[in-house]
């Protein structure tokens, strides 16, 4: 008799704690939750506008001047199969990493030097464009393995598609200090002006080891991060990856035509 | 008699969780690269300390021994996931920083024994004291070793240039150990070293 009505006492005790703490938690995660969906998606929106270089790094701004200059930029749906704008997807609520481990949304690609085991088959990309309509701004996100952690971040070209304006990396666990560099500001600013593909249209862009020239003489090659040759490593094999064959290279490809047969869109 | 101010005072120096007891050393060196996380973390554990030992000594008469451990890792679990989800929702880039260590304050053995051998036989009261105590004491070494980390390792405090580092002109050379978590383990031994000499009673036995 005794010892069941222990094994009692216990059940009705955890049962209680647990009721009450389930109800707390489930609380706090559903009233905190669209203030947490917004801050995720006014930090990518700032990650978009610091490497298209609007913003400068680790300025402060409050959500709604990032909400007013993020309104300058289009959202284009990239299908990453077929190279093309797929205007017909709706990228609301959309999200690339969820993708990668849906078998129907993403798809695996052949080894390579990035480490980048699935793609995703639609991408968000953002457009900027001047007064007169014409293509000013590409951003299209990267990610690839460092020495720790994936790094995820955006590539921002120029209207030629082949001029970098800026790179930013918004997610990573490098070491501090080390390859965690990789969102150093002063770094970041060795990126503008530098080329992404070579005479042949290959990605050609490179993190050097050691000190790289200045764009006009060393288009292609960026300065090392000391003391993080694989960071570097990964932020070469990323950005190849991206702009090559199995990333945006075919996209890019078309959008270069269409805008030197003068179709803008 | 045990005094809830003696209980409150007492983590921060004279038994500090880290500094005598040693416990909680991976989350100190994991988070302590900055001052703004370093604070939000200590915060974080002030937290869920005070309020585990709150409510594990309101309850400490209903726990069933047998099944004491899973009912305080119940409490402090749901804590922890409150103030992460709270970081989330008001911190965003502090919480994006601290990734998982908030997470991971649940496995801080701070907390655990604090629970288990405070608040189990306290009353609610003088077991918050002791949990509130035992965060501050766990805390203050935390902003310790980050003002330390972020001024020597980075030239910064709480983001802002305090010594001109090189790479941004200056002449301050960043001590890139000091990112590292081999710093923060220097850092911690050298308080315990200067802690100790102030109070020698802390000096533990040769055995013989």
């Amino acid at each position: 008799m005794r010892s069941r009505s222990v094994v009692i006492d216990a059940l009705a005790v955890s049962g209680m704690v647990c009721v009450v703490c389930a109800v707390l938690v489930s609380t706090a995660a559903v009233t905190l939750r669209e203030r947490q969906v917004a801050n995720a998606e006014i930090d990518r929106r700032r990650n978009v506008l610091t490497a298209a270089g609007v913003l400068r790094e680790g300025e402060g701004l409050p959500a709604a001047e990032i909400e007013r200059r993020f309104a300058a930029f289009e959202i284009v749906v990239v299908d990453l199969r077929m190279g093309e704008a797929d205007p017909s997807f709706d990228p609301t609520g959309y999200d690339a990493r969820r993708a990668l481990v849906d078998p129907q949304a993403s798809r695996a690609v052949p080894r390579n030097d990035a480490q980048i085991l699935r793609v995703p088959n639609r991408a968000l990309a953002y457009k900027k464009r001047d007064s007169s309509g014409a293509l000013e701004l590409l951003v299209l996100p990267i990610e690839g393995k460092g020495l720790w952690s994936t790094m995820y971040g955006f590539l921002a070209l120029g209207p030629d598609l082949r001029t970098v304006r800026g790179l930013t990396y918004y997610q990573h666990g490098e070491t501090p200090g080390l390859g965690g560099e990789v969102d150093n500001s002063r770094w970041r600013a060795l990126w503008p002006g530098r080329q992404a593909f070579d005479a042949a249209g290959r990605p050609a862009i490179e993190v050097a080891r050691g000190a790289a020239g200045p764009a006009a003489t060393d288009p292609h090659r960026v300065d090392g991060l000391s003391g993080a040759t694989i960071t570097s490593r990964g932020v070469t094999a990323m950005l190849r990856f991206w702009l090559g064959e199995q990333g945006f290279g075919p996209y890019l490809e078309r959008l270069r035509k269409e805008t030197a047969s003068g179709q803008v869109r | 008699m045990v005094k809830s101010g003696d209980v409150l005072i007492d983590p921060l120096f004279n038994n500090n969780p880290i500094a005598l007891q040693v416990l909680g050393i991976c989350s100190a060196l994991a988070v302590t690269t900055k001052m703004d996380t370093s604070v939000v973390m200590a915060a974080a554990v002030v937290f869920v300390t005070t309020f585990s030992n709150l409510f594990v000594s309101l309850l400490r008469s209903l726990i069933p021994t047998n099944v004491r451990i899973i009912v305080q890792l119940t409490i402090i679990a749901s804590l922890v996931i409150l103030v992460d989800q709270f970081l989330k929702a008001f911190f965003f880039d502090v919480s994006r920083q601290l990734s998982v260590f908030v997470g991971l304050i649940i496995t801080n053995c701070i907390v655990m024994g604090r629970a288990e051998a405070f608040a189990m036989q306290n009353g609610p009261g003088l077991s918050a004291a002791d949990g509130l105590g035992n965060g501050l004491g766990y805390g203050l070494l935390l902003v310790i070793v980050g003002a330390f980390r972020e001024v020597l390792g980075a030239g910064t405090f709480f983001g802002r240039p305090v010594l001109l580092t090189v790479g941004s002109g200056g002449w301050y050379t960043p001590n890139g150990l000091m990112v590292l978590a081999p710093g923060a383990f220097f850092l911690i031994g050298l308080l315990i070293w200067a802690l100790r000499t102030w109070k020698p009673a802390q000096v533990e036995k040769v055995e013989a």
